[in-house]
Parts: structure tokens; sequence; C-alpha cells
């Protein structure tokens, strides 16, 4: 990748270059690599979540100075910084705001990915760096909701951490072994921060670059498909249908950004609780082991899973079955590029079969994540007089079917990508 | 794809219908500009509440933020600290107080955040004479809540009337009806700026900062169309 040998700089970079590869690193990552002229307003979600990571990361540190991970002193402590650090209700919010958004942004850029098939073949690698560092998202998410120490942040963990029980033979002592306790408490409220504060950022750090360096590696994909390297001007080598990364991307990069700026502002200024969806109304109550709330649900963007979860019943008294579905809902991400056998990368191309199976995989991540946020019995029961779901909750009844179509969706890929009818790819990409 | 977007926006929507509390709950009277009101509720919540209820997170001279100058602070609201920069504490202990209520007055700093106004407002509204229960008072937002009715004298005695479903004013207070939802409507708009005291300072601070991203998104916008002008 590097080509030292065409630089010439004097000067201070001039010295700098001599030492260390600055003007090809932004040669290479920068202003000549070659991004596809044609990219849509999906493409905006990669470097929106980049974005997101630095400012949880700046907020967080800003946090650390004056929260504290104590039982006793953490609740408190929020609300100090809530009232009395100058400003500190607006780095709060940045970072509660950019939590849920970050994983907004996250959502779509998986959606991008399926949708242009960006886990194809050269780019397998690139998606697995991508569902790990979803999982590692998740992992943070959660160490972090405990710090708050309200009744949700406590017994969202104490469930959660409870699900680790429910592994044969292991789960209770691993369930001991993660809270370093006997229910959750200051013990593991400190190993929690630990966590969200250095081991998780760290690891996330670690895996972007390892994200992008595999980006840089192959190149980026476009909503074509089509694979820009194959046409390169003769002479310069440069592909016919790339543009340098710099000043094209960067410069239309501003205008996502602004966007998703105005929606942050506009939530942290005027909605910063968004209804109970990104702060829930009973955090706002301290952690009390012995009062357990009478909902507890964990926040929206967990709340798919969560869906699934609950959606699968227990075999013979076991929630375990539940768990590993929940568990594998995730993990089958990991197999996507696999799965899929169809001859084309995007949608644009591929047969109607997979349009309708991306839509019905949707529909169902949507309706599971409202289901997870409210109770079962949200929709009521089914008359009892009804054969075989009679009397059951018609919400737990709409979550297993859509919990099917969710696991279907992945299950039959590899037939229904190869049964669909692909339209001709051109050769060239096509701009809007 | 557009119509699938609408169909799924719509069940979601029809969804959040079913969502609607069981009780009903009166609208309280918030508005956290009439600093007037503010401040009758700040002299109604010292009066009345401060005595078991704490609002600890909350300090003293984060009430100027209503209005009030640190010198009436000092003279007309500090009974039980004598720092204008102290938390609006209280002297009594939880440990006693759960002996002697049966549950501890919590500390009100962020209720308004945790039930919401009209809970608090409707539930101000809600006692009535409960002869079974142990200090005479029950509660038809907060079935059996632990408080009695302190605000009694000023709203008067209420009954449930099982029949017809609703409360009853048995005997008049000092104040009319009207009088006593002013009262507790100022108390409740005091507790929803206690919950968060910079609030309004961040709708403040939003117009400006959403005033400049739209002016910059008008910039970057035909920054991009220059730049992009060439690529075809």
């Amino acid at each position: 990748m590097a080509n030292n040998n065409e630089i010439k700089s004097s000067g201070l970079v001039g010295w700098i270059d001599e030492r260390f590869p600055f003007s090809s690193f932004i040669k290479n990552h920068l202003t000549e690599y070659y991004a596809p002229k044609n990219f849509n307003f999906w493409y905006f979600f990669g470097a929106l979540a980049l974005f997101t990571f630095v400012i949880q990361i700046l907020t967080g540190i800003f946090l650390t100075m004056h929260y504290k991970p104590d039982a006793a002193e953490a609740f408190a402590s929020v609300e100090y910084i809530m009232r009395d650090v100058s400003f500190g209700w607006l780095i709060r919010y940045m970072h509660s705001t950019g939590a849920s958004l970050f994983f907004v942004v996250i959502y779509l850029h998986m959606f991008r990915g399926l949708m242009y098939g960006s886990y194809k073949k050269p780019r397998e690698l690139l998606w697995l760096f991508g569902v790990l560092i979803f999982l590692l998202l998740m992992a943070e998410a959660f160490f972090g909701y405990l710090l708050p120490w309200g009744q949700m942040s406590y017994w969202g963990a104490q469930v959660i951490v409870n699900l680790f029980a429910t592994i044969p033979f292991i789960g209770p002592d691993l369930a001991e072994w993660v809270r370093g306790d006997y229910l959750v408490s200051d013990a593991t409220l400190n190993r929690f921060f630990a966590f969200h504060v250095i081991a998780l950022p760290l690891a996330l750090a670690g895996l972007i670059f390892g994200h992008l360096t595999a980006l840089h590696e192959v190149g980026s994909n476009n909503p074509d498909g089509v694979e820009i390297k194959q046409h390169k001007d003769k002479k310069t080598g440069i592909p016919l249908d790339g543009i340098p990364f710099h000043p094209y991307y960067t410069v239309k990069d501003l205008i996502g950004l602004t966007v998703f700026l105005i929606v942050f502002a506009a939530i942290i200024f005027f909605a910063p609780e968004m209804g109970g969806y990104f702060l829930e109304h009973n955090n706002f109550v301290p952690a009390n082991p012995l009062v357990t709330p009478d909902h507890i649900a964990p926040v929206w963007y967990f709340t798919p899973f969560y869906s699934i979860l609950r959606a699968v019943p227990p075999i013979l008294s076991s929630q375990f079955p539940g768990v590993a579905a929940m568990g594998l809902s995730v993990m089958i991400f990991f197999l996507v590029p696999w799965l899929d056998k169809s001859p084309v990368k995007s949608i644009r191309y591929k047969g109607t079969l997979y349009k309708k199976w991306l839509s019905a995989f949707v529909l169902s991540f949507l309706v599971l994540g409202y289901l997870g946020t409210e109770p079962s019995n949200v929709w009521g029961q089914f008359p009892a007089a009804l054969p075989l779901i009679g009397g059951g909750d018609v919400a737990t009844f709409v979550a297993r079917i859509f919990t099917i179509v969710y696991f279907l969706f992945f299950i039959l890929m590899p037939i229904y990508s190869k049964k669909d009818i692909a339209k001709k790819v051109p050769t060239r990409v096509t701009m809007p | 794809m557009k119509k699938q977007l609408f169909v799924m926006i719509c069940t979601l929507f029809s969804a959040a219908i079913f969502a609607a509390e069981n009780v009903s709950l009166q609208n309280a009277p918030i508005d956290l500009d009439n600093k007037n009101s503010l401040q009758r509720g700040a002299k109604n919540f010292i009066n009345y509440c401060l005595n078991c209820h704490s609002l600890d997170y909350m300090r003293y001279n984060q009430l100027e933020l209503i209005g009030l100058s640190d010198e009436t602070i000092k003279r007309d609201l500090l009974f039980t600290t004598d720092k204008v920069g102290n938390p609006m504490s209280i002297s009594m202990q939880a440990g006693e107080a759960k002996n002697w209520f049966g549950a501890a007055p919590p500390n009100l700093s962020v209720t308004a955040r945790s039930r919401g106004s009209d809970w608090i407002y409707s539930y101000l509204r809600g006692f009535y004479r409960d002869k079974s229960r142990t200090l005479g008072w029950n509660n038809t937002v907060y079935k059996n809540s632990a408080m009695p009715h302190i605000l009694w004298e000023l709203q008067g005695e209420q009954i449930f009337d099982v029949e017809a479903n609703k409360l009853v004013l048995n005997k008049p207070g000092v104040l009319s009806p009207d009088e006593y939802d002013q009262f507790i409507g100022d108390i409740t708009n005091f507790m929803v700026f206690v919950s968060e005291p910079n609030q309004q300072k961040r709708k403040q601070i939003g117009y400006y900062v959403l005033a400049f991203l739209f002016l910059l998104l008008v910039l970057v916008i035909n920054l991009k169309r220059e730049y992009w002008k060439n690529i075809k």
C-alpha cells in the first residue's frame, strides 16, 4: 500500500517524513484513498459511528472526573453532575443521548451492509470486525447502564447477569463470578465501571482500527455493488469510478454530520429523556435491592433481542433455550457472508425474494423492538375458547411469530438467495 | 420498500395507543416561566413538605434561578440550615421516619422525573378519609400510601364515594377547591423545576445551537456542491 518513494516533502513535514510515514499515511487513507463516486446517504453512517465513538470517549472522560463508582454515592454523584458541575447536564445528556444514537447509527450502518451486500467477498473479514464491534458495543452499553445506579440500572443488570445463571452446570457459579457477589452490589458496580471506562473502550478502539484497516485494504463497496478496482485508468492506475476520499467525501460527510448534529442537539436540548426511551423514568429512583419494579425493560436498543429471549418458552423449566436464542440472534450476523449465495451484491440487482425477506426481517426487528419495551400482556389475551393459543398473551404470540421470521431470514438465506433471479449488474457504477 | 415502511410506522403508532396508563391523572398546570408560581411553590414546599421530605440534591442558592435573591432566601426560606450554599436537607432520620410512618418519606429532588408532574398533582388531590388506615388517610392515585394528608386543613376532608367512584368534599378546608388546586399546582410546578434546575437554560441554549447548525447546513451543502460540480 505504501508508496513512500513518490513523496517529496521538505521543512518540518520533510523532517517528520524521514522518521515517520506521515505524508504517506495522509495520502493512502485520505487524499489518495479512492472511494466509489456513487455513495448515497446510507454511506454516512460509518463516519457518523466513528464520530459518536469519539463523542462518547470525550464526554466519558469528563463524566469520570465527577462520577463516584460507589453504590452509596453513585446516584447522588450523577445528580451532582446534573446540577453543580458547570455544564455537567450538557455533558451527561450528550453521553446518554450519544449512547442511544450510537445504536441508531450502527443499526442503519448494518442495514446498509445487508442492502448492498457489503459483507460479500472480499469484505468478509471487514464484516466480522463490524459484528465484533457491535457485540462489544452492546457489552459497553450494558456495563455503562448500571453506573447511574437507578432502579432500572440495578434490576436490568440483575436480570441480564441472571441470564448467565441459566447456562447448564456452570451457570450459577458463572453469574456469581461476573457479579463478584451473590447479588448486584457495590462490587459489581466497581467492576462494571472498570469495564465501561477502560477495558471495552480500549478493545473497541482496537477493533475500529482493524475495521478501517480492512476497509482501506479492500476498498469501499457501493450501492451498485460494482468493484471499482476492476476498471482502472491504464496510465495512473486510479479506479475510473473512484474519487479521492479527501476532499470529496470529507465535504460530503460534513452534510451528514451536520444533519446528525441537528438531530443530536434537538434531543439533547429539547427531549433528553426521549419520552422515557433514552433515559427511563424509573431510573430516577435510586437502586433498591428490596423493591423489584413492576416492569423491567432494557433500554430500547436491546429490546429486539430481549423480545426473542421472552418469546422462547422454557424447556424442562429451564430458561436457557431463550437465552441461547437471544445469543444466537446476535451471533448469527457473523455467518451472513457465507449464508448469502447470490451472485450479486447489491439489492438493486437482486431479485424480489431477497427484497421481501429483508423487509420481513426489518419488520420483525422493529416489532420485536417495540414489544420488548412493553410488558408481555400489552395487547391483552386471546379469548379462552380458542384452541391452542386460548388465554395466552397476544404480544407473546406475535413475538414468537416474528422471532421465527427473524431467524428464517438467516437460516433460509442460502436457499432463497440462490433461487432468487438476479438482474444484470452494470460494469461501471451508476450515478444517482 | 416505501409502502412497507409506512405499514411499519402505522403498526408502531397504533401499538403505542395500547400502552396508555390505567389510572386517570389530572393535567398539572406546569409553567416553568411563571416565576411567581415557582416562588409560591418554593414557599409552600418549604413550609409544608421540607420537614419530612428532603431535596438533598438541590442547594438553596439554586433558588436564584426562580428569581429569588440570596438575601430573600436567607431571610425567608432558611429554616433547617444556616448557609445558603447548603443542600435542602431535613433533620429527620430515615430510620426513625420508617418507624413512625411505615416507610421513610423519600427525597423528592427528582420525583417529578420518575413519577411525572401529573402524578404528583393528582396524588396531592387524591387524599380521602379512610378509618382502616393507621394514620386515617388513603389515596386514590397511590393506594395505601404511607403518607398522611398533610394539607387537610387547606383542602378539607374528602371521602371516597364508592358508588359514583369519585372523591367528594365532605368538610371544606381553609382554601376553596380552586385555591387548593392552585396551591398544589404551584408545589408541583416547583418540583418540576427542582427535578432539573437547568432545564430552562438548556432549552434557551438549544435554540441558538439549532439556529447555528441550520446555518452551517446551508454552508456545507454549498461547499459540497462546489467541490462536486465536476463529478459526473
